[in-house]
């Protein structure tokens, strides 16, 4: 069972949604979409789905071409950003609903139904209506729905986006249970990088209509292609500097020189942009090795645990988000520093030439 | 969006094809097939081509009546449209009052064109008329079938009274879909009226407006019941608007190929107006978002 | 600006039935400090929304008053209040350009026209619309009509609260960032008094320099972010703030010992011989996997890699916790122990903390 898209594109009245995309998703694999609003990441779930059929390309549903097949005709299931529930059937007949539909047995659809409900929490409000039960359970009911007909293909749409915090972070370590219950292809669009992160599985990161990089959570995230793929799996953003590389090594704009080992010793002398994540800017007593910078504070923010600094250096602006509370005046120089080892580089096509070495793959118990 | 092709849908619409061939489609092919027609007696038909469109584009009567139809329906506009969303602003928002007027406002709307006619033909009679008497009292001359403006006056008040509220309820669906946090954020901004009205409230009337427009032209351009109940489409031609002079034509004078190839322009005419109407509103409100 | 006094207030949608349940909001008394930017968080449903509407005057309460510098404007329209407010969704005068929309609140006033457009011209550039200030509102993308909202909030120098009620719902993570930021830095640069009504942590906890958790209608706790997180008062309070929340586990206390089933803990504070329902409740930042031989053993469930940390779910003596792992550190086989940072134990007794009292003042010559 598995889900090949070949070169499938969308244009919608001359304005391009979906570059041509390729992308071959496995059976049994959890698939996150992971982009900005507008990336294409719902145009791209219903050309998936059938839901609209692509301008150019093939789709294949286990080596079969189903480009023009109707979304009726099709195993699959979706689940949206609204709570889209039957709001005058029970919880219990909503879950059934899509089992009704396919003539099972009434006892075949009770133990399913009760099965879901179990599964998502819904035992004891099966007989409510949408109407008297939280948002978060109206989610679950959708969800349940979907998942009861048991489909080759489940399409969520950033189903979490309308829900409270504290429910979303409850859902997020629900979801991956049920995708491994189902052995469905699970496809999963959010705009949250730690959302795909958590979800695990594969990711597919979309900007602009184009997938610019599809492969296992973590690869993504540690090794981005390009700076576009690096920016949009780093929340807070990403921060660059753009850094000069010739014979003595890299070279920062304020004249400081480090080594150029590793794989940056490979690299062609030229004009590179260095990227890093928020959480490796330093502050205080620096790694010996460090790069240092003079920063101006904008701002800071504190989250209870961890402080967010706002900082403008070399006139690039860097968010950094360092472990404890400290909190600064607005204005004030500070020292921060990086440690070269968690440096991106990207070249002037914007493409990796160089990322940090893979911290050693931890043991699993 | 696109759809998925599906050529058996086409079986599903069959029915209502068919329905609208024998209710519309074969009818209007009669009147086609007329227009290029001269019939004599009964059942005598010759071929005279454009023969009747030519007559028609150059009758002076009909180039009147179309101007006749023109003021009116702009007048009507005129009124009707402001009235409306005036009697809307000032419509309570909610609760038992809301009811009663929307009931109240929707009561005119249930009575028949003729009824209408006739309710204003008696109203303004000056013998046994309330407003006509009333009027005469107060030693102002009314006659609304001898004096030319009187009758104007009457047909246009007859269909304000019978068709504002129209524009009133879809003026009043339009308002009432504005989110209060508008109206809060104006309250803190120490907006005015006038400002809540002009910033908020018709901005936000806009697409609900345009169909009343719409509405209002197409159906006073056809205006055609009230006129012939209260005077005939007189004094002399004073209300014969473009529906009057054509049943004229075609019942009166028996001329069915000219009636023929009136209506059929008139419906063009219909088309057209509404169609340039529509276009001329729709890229307004698109220019307007790009700008 | 001004000091905002809640005194006694409580409201009910339904006053008459009189059941305590029926309570949107229930008592509350504190005083929102001029010039400080305060946050209300909660999950929907808890009366945030009703607290903010009783302050900007959109309700009356049913009992208690509201005052603004000591002054009762609890009877007073939202109009004469003199506040402003941004709102879920942007607000625009889809009628006028970005800059006529910043200067509407001060022509209305009829403010001078000269000190409009410098005033105008300065919000633009803090909020970043000075490129835009000639467009017309219409069309523009939802971030930056959320961001002429908040530019319109901010363009009175003279209001004396600002409210914004879940103002960054609607914008893409990567502007959050951006927006946040520069609220935080309008509120340094003019001072007023702001309020934030939100159910995100981040958002309160970032925004404010006082946060206010909300739960039924109750106000559970009002600390800074840093109070909130390392002593809550309530166990919803430890809950709800952190990702994932703090763990809890029944315990029995004597003194400064915690039982856990079979193993003790030992505690920084003496809280005598608590009774009640009592939980040791701590953070999955405090808790650290450990192959020594006097932790506490569990049975890791699953591994959940978030970049920058690692979470572990692992059960404790029949209770199912979360541990925080950095980015650096390695996760062995052999670690299937956990020692409790002693220092950041709280101890709840029905949900509501405990304080103990330091240990080495209780005995004297414990040590």
């Amino acid at each position: 069972m598995s889900l090949r898209l070949e070169g499938v594109s969308k244009i919608v009245n001359g304005e391009t949604h979906i570059h041509p995309a390729d992308i071959v998703l496995e059976k049994g694999s959890m698939n996150v979409l992971l982009g900005p609003t507008s990336a294409g990441k719902t145009s791209l779930m219903r050309l998936m789905a059938g839901l609209d059929k692509p301008d150019t390309g093939r789709i294949f549903w286990e080596d079969q071409d189903v480009t023009g097949k109707r979304v009726q005709d099709r195993d699959i299931a979706m689940v949206y950003q609204q709570f889209v529930n039957y709001p005058s059937m029970t919880v219990y007949d909503n879950i059934a609903s899509p089992l009704k539909l396919r003539k099972k047995s009434a006892a075949e659809i009770d133990a399913r139904v009760r099965e879901m409900a179990e599964l998502l929490k819904l035992t004891s409000i099966l007989g409510s209506k949408p109407a008297e039960i939280s948002g978060g359970q109206q989610q679950r009911c959708a969800m349940a729905r979907a998942l009861a007909k048991d489909v080759g293909l489940v399409l969520m749409d950033e189903p979490l986006a309308n829900l409270d915090y504290k429910l979303r972070e409850e859902l997020r370590v629900e979801i991956p249970r049920l995708f491994k219950a189902s052995g469905s292809i699970f496809v999963y669009a959010t705009t949250e990088p730690e959302e795909a992160l958590l979800l695990g599985g594969n990711t597919a990161t979309l900007w602009e209509g184009r997938i610019t990089q599809f492969g296992p959570a973590m690869d993504v995230y540690r090794g981005p292609v390009d700076a576009t793929t690096a920016r949009v799996y780093s929340d807070p953003p990403m921060n660059f500097v753009s850094v000069q590389k010739d014979a003595a090594g890299i070279r920062f704009p304020d004249g400081q020189l480090i080594p150029a080992t590793g794989e940056t010793g490979n690299i062609p002398d030229g004009t590179y942009r260095a990227g890093f994540r928020a959480h490796n800017l330093e502050i205080g007593t620096l790694q010996p090795g460090a790069v240092s910078f003079a920063a101006k504070l904008i701002v800071t923010e504190l989250t209870g645990s961890d402080t967010f600094l706002h900082v403008s250096v070399a006139g690039e602006r860097w968010i950094g988000l360092i472990p404890g509370l400290q909190d600064f005046r607005a204005g004030q120089e500070l020292p921060i520093g990086l440690n070269p080892e968690s440096l991106f580089y990207f070249d002037e096509q914007d493409q990796l030439v160089a990322a940090p070495d893979q911290p050693v793959d931890m043991e699993r118990v | 969006m696109e759809k998925t092709v599906n050529q058996r849908a086409w079986l599903l619409v069959i029915p209502v094809l068919i329905l609208v061939a024998f209710s519309s489609i074969i009818p209007m092919m009669t009147v086609v097939n007329y227009s290029f027609q001269d019939s004599f007696g009964g059942n005598e038909f010759f071929w005279v081509g454009l023969e009747w469109y030519r007559e028609l584009l150059h009758s002076e009567r009909l180039w009147d009546a179309f101007g006749r139809q023109l003021l009116f329906s702009f007048i009507i506009l005129l009124i009707e449209i402001p009235l409306g969303i005036l009697v809307a602003l000032s419509m309570p928002k909610k609760g038992f009052a809301a009811s009663i007027c929307l009931v109240l406002m929707s009561l005119p709307l249930l009575i028949p064109y003729n009824v209408v006619g006739t309710i204003w033909q008696v109203f303004g009679r000056a013998d046994i008329g309330l407003l006509g008497r009333a009027l005469s009292d107060l030693g102002i001359s009314y006659n609304y079938s001898q004096n030319a403006f009187d009758a104007w006056a009457t047909v246009i008040m007859m269909d304000v009274w019978h068709w504002t509220s129209l524009v009133a309820l879809l003026s009043y669906a339009g308002l009432r879909s504005i989110p209060s946090a508008y109206y809060q954020a104006a309250k803190i901004d120490q907006a005015g009226r006038w400002s809540v009205f002009r910033h908020i409230e018709l901005p936000k009337m806009r697409g609900v407006l345009m169909i009343a427009i719409l509405l209002r032209f197409m159906d006073s351009f056809m205006i055609y019941t009230e006129p012939f109940v209260l005077t005939g489409g007189g004094p002399g031609n004073a209300t014969t608007f473009l529906s009057i002079d054509l049943v004229k034509m075609a019942l009166g004078q028996f001329d069915l190929g000219p009636a023929a190839a009136f209506s059929l322009m008139y419906f063009l005419v219909i088309l057209l107006i509404s169609y340039v109407f529509y276009t001329v509103m729709i890229t307004a409100d698109k220019n307007e978002a790009n700008r | 600006m001004a000091a905002i006094t809640l005194q006694n207030l409580a409201h009910s949608y339904n006053p008459d039935s009189g059941a305590d349940a029926d309570y949107a909001l229930k008592e509350v008394n504190h005083v929102w400090e001029d010039g400080k930017a305060y946050a209300l968080l909660g999950p929907s449903g808890c009366g945030k929304t009703t607290l903010l509407n009783i302050i900007s005057g959109l309700l009356t309460p049913t009992r208690g008053q509201v005052l603004f510098d000591g002054q009762d404007v609890t009877e007073a329209s939202t109009a004469d209040r003199n506040i402003a407010q941004v709102f879920q969704f942007p607000v625009v005068y889809d009628t006028m350009t970005v800059g006529e929309n910043l200067a509407f609140p001060l022509r209305n006033r009829g403010m001078d026209k000269a000190l409009i457009s410098e005033r105008v011209q300065r919000i633009a550039e803090m909020t970043g619309l000075e490129a835009d200030l000639h467009k017309r509102a219409r069309g523009l993308t939802t971030d930056l009509k959320q961001k002429i909202s908040l530019g319109r909030g901010m363009v009175r120098e003279d209001v004396n609260a600002i409210l914004f009620d879940e103002p960054l719902t609607v914008i893409d993570p990567h502007l959050k960032w951006e927006l946040r930021t520069q609220l935080k830095s309008l509120h340094q640069e003019f001072g007023h008094t702001m309020i934030y009504v939100t159910h995100d942590q981040t958002e309160a906890l970032t925004f404010a320099e006082k946060v206010v958790v909300m739960k039924d209608g109750l106000v559970l706790q009002i600390g800074t972010p840093q109070e909130l997180f390392e002593r809550p008062a309530h166990a919803f309070v430890g809950y709800f703030i952190g990702s994932p929340g703090m763990n809890f586990l029944p315990v029995t206390v004597e003194g400064n010992s915690a039982r856990l089933k079979d193993a003790a803990v030992t505690l920084t504070d003496d809280y005598g011989t608590p009774d009640g329902d009592l939980r040791l409740g701590i953070r999955p930042e405090f808790v650290r996997l450990t192959r020594q031989a006097d932790g506490l053993p569990v049975t890791i469930n699953h591994v959940q890699d978030a970049g920058r940390h690692k979470f572990v779910n692992a059960t404790l003596f029949d209770s199912e916790i979360n541990i925080a792992v950095d980015e650096g550190s390695q996760i062995g086989p052999d670690m299937t122990r956990v020692i409790l940072d002693p220092e950041k134990i709280s101890i709840f007794r029905d949900d509501w903390r405990l304080d103990g009292r330091p240990v080495d003042q209780v005995g004297g010559g414990a040590s």
